[in-house]
């Protein structure tokens, strides 16, 4: 790790000077990411500025219409959460299903969204859902925030704030772990709203991306048989050594299948 | 070793090495950093340290087991093994570690004959140089290798030939011992059919074919797979070994100071980094001496406090290095024996060790333990003109042969066609170590072992990019080590037919796990996929592409 300096700031507003003032400033959400990049000497920020103490960013609200999760909320909290477990238990599960404890306690659904890694979780959870990016700026629809490996539509200096989460009628989250890192090599996120379907898969490409061919079927028959020969094409998609591309492809429609048939239960 | 590549008078150097949380082999060799920093020291005449992050331990710890094969097994009708024949090139890396070349040699070749009585067997092993980190010992050192090559010749041997794979090997079992190998080896003691049998029935071999089936109603495929390994272990007799090529002696050290008050510090050459060595050294002195094991303490792991030893691999610490223990405590006990002779006025011949006493036979009189030494060390009553005060002995043990721990393995797996993942849901051990000292101790080896070894079967492997001969699995997020999850609960068990040629009757068992798992979880592997073979690690990818090519050899 090359030095730096760290501050505590009490409020958004205060982390937002400090980003507009210093270029090299960093915000620093659960530190699952950042800590891990800064101890590879991948990054270098020259000011830490922890968002830890915010209050206005911790919480979780349901209204039955949405869920309304703060974005420094914890992995575990949300996994925990009676409120989230209630109106979406998939995304609760989803929570619980990353990385591994150490993580879920310390990891964050805000850090997770800005650093967007072609492998987290939460993207397909917010894709798929349609959800809300609410910012110290603006609220942005899932469909314009995911642009590509690590790319996000966050402005220099734009903070999440929170995330807003529309309740499906029923989803479910079904993912192929890589069996070393237990990343997601492919995860797949389906959500019925009853007027229409999306499903939303992370890991298989650069960044979350839907599949219209499945949303299409799943909304004329909710069942595993509507997506089991929709294959999508390997192009594009991510390969290396623990998985590649044509088999990334096969694994999001067994995994879609598997997670209509989990959404069914 | 660093006082001989540096030129630093040996007496001058001292290597201090308490618990390292595990070896396994890597720790063993003679690293350039070790020379290095002496050498930078010595130059600003200060300390100098250094750690190795887990990055830079991952590009240049040694490496294990690369071996390309090709290996042939001839039968006759009935299925009587008549000839093996083995060409194995093995990759060194960029340059020799310490114990490289007779890791594919010395402990690779002379276990081809497994268990059985194959009578003729050639092997060929060519040692080359490549761009990788170099290669060396790792858990189970060569006999992991032979065990694979010889335990999937003779499971796919059994498949083609339509025979029991059970059935195969119990006809080619060695049934007779001492039994002399065409590979130098002379294996001293072993009962293969009694392991083989038990293990048979712990792993319900009987009810495989039910559990298939309901696997294959679950749309999951289940596959059966046995390895009857063999091992050399209690490295080595000294003048085996430098027949062999071996430029060091192989024997241990241990030395048994009594104090005053009868208690016991034990000195020994082996070093406990896992292995529990405090426990069971400890339970043997107990058990011999007939003291409590709270009077007892075992150092290890400082060249400044013991004498010259060799330390611990090759599954030889309670085979070699509680030999060594066990000679010296005989010559205090022989000593005791002098003394209490004179204490009790009675003839040498005529005084018994039992139960922590010296007593004069036939008779009540006798004197504790403490009793003796106590007058060692203040020799008022005492045969000075015979024997000197003090009671402290050391013996050096080079042992005679190797020993042979063997067993038989069960591995069941059950595969999931459509995302290529591999459970293995059971695994049964069953060992013969020759005598137990401490069976917890011995059960914890084997789940390491049997970890490692399905972890070399199913997701460990280094991977250097082609182009680049960049380290491509160069951290734990793309190396996957086996944790928990990854196995199951394993049964195991033992047999024991006592070593006859050490006092203890030990083998020693801790690369056996790491030796037998990597075949069997294989053998059950391409059981499940009705394939020939399947490359380690055997991945979810790589499985799933086996499966592919098996649909699409169907539909062709």
């Amino acid at each position: 790790m090359y030095s730096f300096n760290y501050q505590k700031v009490k409020t958004v507003a205060d982390a937002a000077k400090v980003l507009a003032k210093d270029s090299d400033a960093q915000l620093l959400a659960g530190g699952q990411s950042l800590i891990a990049a800064m101890k590879l000497r991948l990054a270098h920020p020259s000011e830490v500025v922890d968002l830890g103490t915010i209050k206005e960013l911790s919480g979780i609200k349901a209204d039955g219409k949405a869920v309304s999760i703060g974005a420094m909320t914890r992995h575990a909290e949300v996994a925990a959460s009676a409120a989230v477990k209630k109106a979406i238990p998939a995304l609760a599960s989803l929570a619980g299903g990353i990385g591994d404890r150490m993580v879920r306690n310390m990891g964050t659904i805000g850090g997770s969204l800005a650093n967007n890694d072609p492998a987290a979780d939460y993207p397909a959870a917010v894709l798929a859902l349609g959800a809300t990016v609410v910012t110290n700026k603006r609220k942005i629809a899932a469909d314009e925030f995911f642009k590509g490996m690590y790319e996000t539509a966050l402005q220099k200096g734009e903070i999440i704030t929170s995330v807003s989460f529309p309740v499906p009628k029923r989803a479910a989250y079904m993912k192929f772990r890589n069996p070393a890192s237990r990343y997601a090599i492919v995860g797949v996120f389906v959500a019925d709203f009853g007027t229409g379907v999306r499903v939303a898969v992370t890991g298989a490409g650069p960044s979350v991306f839907r599949v219209a061919a499945m949303e299409k079927a799943l909304a004329a028959k909710f069942a595993p048989e509507s997506v089991a020969s929709i294959a999508v094409p390997e192009k594009g998609l991510n390969s290396d050594l623990h998985a590649k591309a044509d088999y990334r492809a096969h694994l999001i429609t067994v995994m879609a299948k598997r997670a209509v048939e989990a959404a069914l239960k | 070793m660093t006082a001989f590549v540096l030129g630093l008078p040996e007496h001058k150097v001292r290597v201090v090495a308490p618990d390292v949380g595990g070896g396994f082999g890597s720790k063993i060799y003679l690293y350039a950093e070790d020379v290095v920093c002496t050498w930078a020291s010595k130059q600003i005449n200060r300390p100098v340290k250094w750690t190795a992050d887990r990055s830079e331990s991952f590009l240049s710890d040694a490496h294990g087991r690369d071996h390309v094969t090709k290996a042939e097994l001839a039968l006759d009708k009935d299925g009587n093994f008549l000839a093996m024949r083995v060409t194995t090139t093995a990759n060194m890396g960029a340059y020799l570690s310490t114990f490289a070349s007779c890791i594919p040699t010395i402990l690779y070749a002379t276990l081809l004959a497994g268990q059985y009585t194959t009578p003729a067997i050639y092997a060929e092993v060519t040692a080359v140089f490549t761009n990788t980190a170099p290669v060396d010992a790792y858990r189970g050192a060569g006999r992991p290798e032979a065990t694979y090559v010889v335990e999937r010749l003779v499971e796919t041997a059994a498949r083609e030939m339509k025979m029991n794979p059970a059935e195969i090997r119990r006809r080619n079992f060695i049934k007779t011992f001492p039994y002399q190998t065409p590979v130098a080896l002379l294996y001293d003691t072993g009962n293969y059919e009694a392991t083989l049998a038990e293990a048979l029935r712990v792993a319900d071999v009987a009810g495989f074919q039910g559990r298939k089936a309901d696997a294959a109603r679950r749309g999951k495929l289940r596959g059966l797979g046995y390895c009857c390994y063999i091992e050399a272990c209690g490295i080595a007799p000294s003048n085996v070994a430098g027949a062999l090529g071996a430029r060091a002696g192989l024997f241990e050290a241990g030395e048994v100071r009594v104090h005053p008050t009868g208690k016991v510090t034990v000195f020994t050459g082996s070093h406990s980094h896992g292995q529990g060595h405090e426990t069971t050294f400890g339970q043997v002195v107990a058990d011999r001496l007939g003291i409590p094991m709270e009077d007892i303490d075992i150092v290890h792991g400082d060249t400044g406090k013991i004498l010259f030893g060799m330390g611990t691999y090759g599954s030889r610490s309670i085979a070699v290095g509680g030999t060594a223990i066990v000679k010296a405590v005989d010559k205090i006990i022989a000593k005791g024996k002098k003394i209490a002779a004179h204490l009790m006025e009675a003839a040498e011949a005529d005084i018994e060790f039992k139960d922590g006493a010296f007593v004069v036979k036939g008779t009540d009189k006798k004197k504790a333990f403490a009793e003796v030494s106590l007058a060692a060390y203040v020799p008022h009553n005492y045969p000075l003109d015979k024997l000197e005060p003090g009671l402290n002995e050391n013996a050096f043990y080079d042992p005679a042969n190797f020993t042979f721990p063997a067993g038989s393995h069960i591995c069941e797996v059950e595969v999931d066609p459509d995302t290529g993942t591999v459970r293995v849901v059971n695994f049964t051990a069953v060992d013969d170590f020759g005598k137990i000292i401490n069976p917890m101790i011995v059960e914890g080896q084997v789940h390491g072992g049997l970890t490692q070894g399905i972890g070399q079967a199913l997701t460990e492997g280094c991977h250097y990019d082609k182009d680049s001969g960049q380290l491509v699995t160069g951290s734990y997020l793309d190396y996957c080590i086996p944790r928990a999850d990854d196995v199951p609960t394993f049964r195991v068990g033992t047999k024991e037919t006592p070593c006859t040629h050490n006092p203890l009757g030990v083998k020693g068992c801790g690369e056996a796990g790491a030796i037998g798992a990597p075949a069997a979880v294989m053998n059950a592997l391409t059981d499940a996929l009705g394939v020939r073979d399947i490359e380690m690690p055997a991945t979810p990818q790589r499985i799933w592409r086996a499966c592919q090519e098996t649909k699409m050899k169907k539909a062709a």
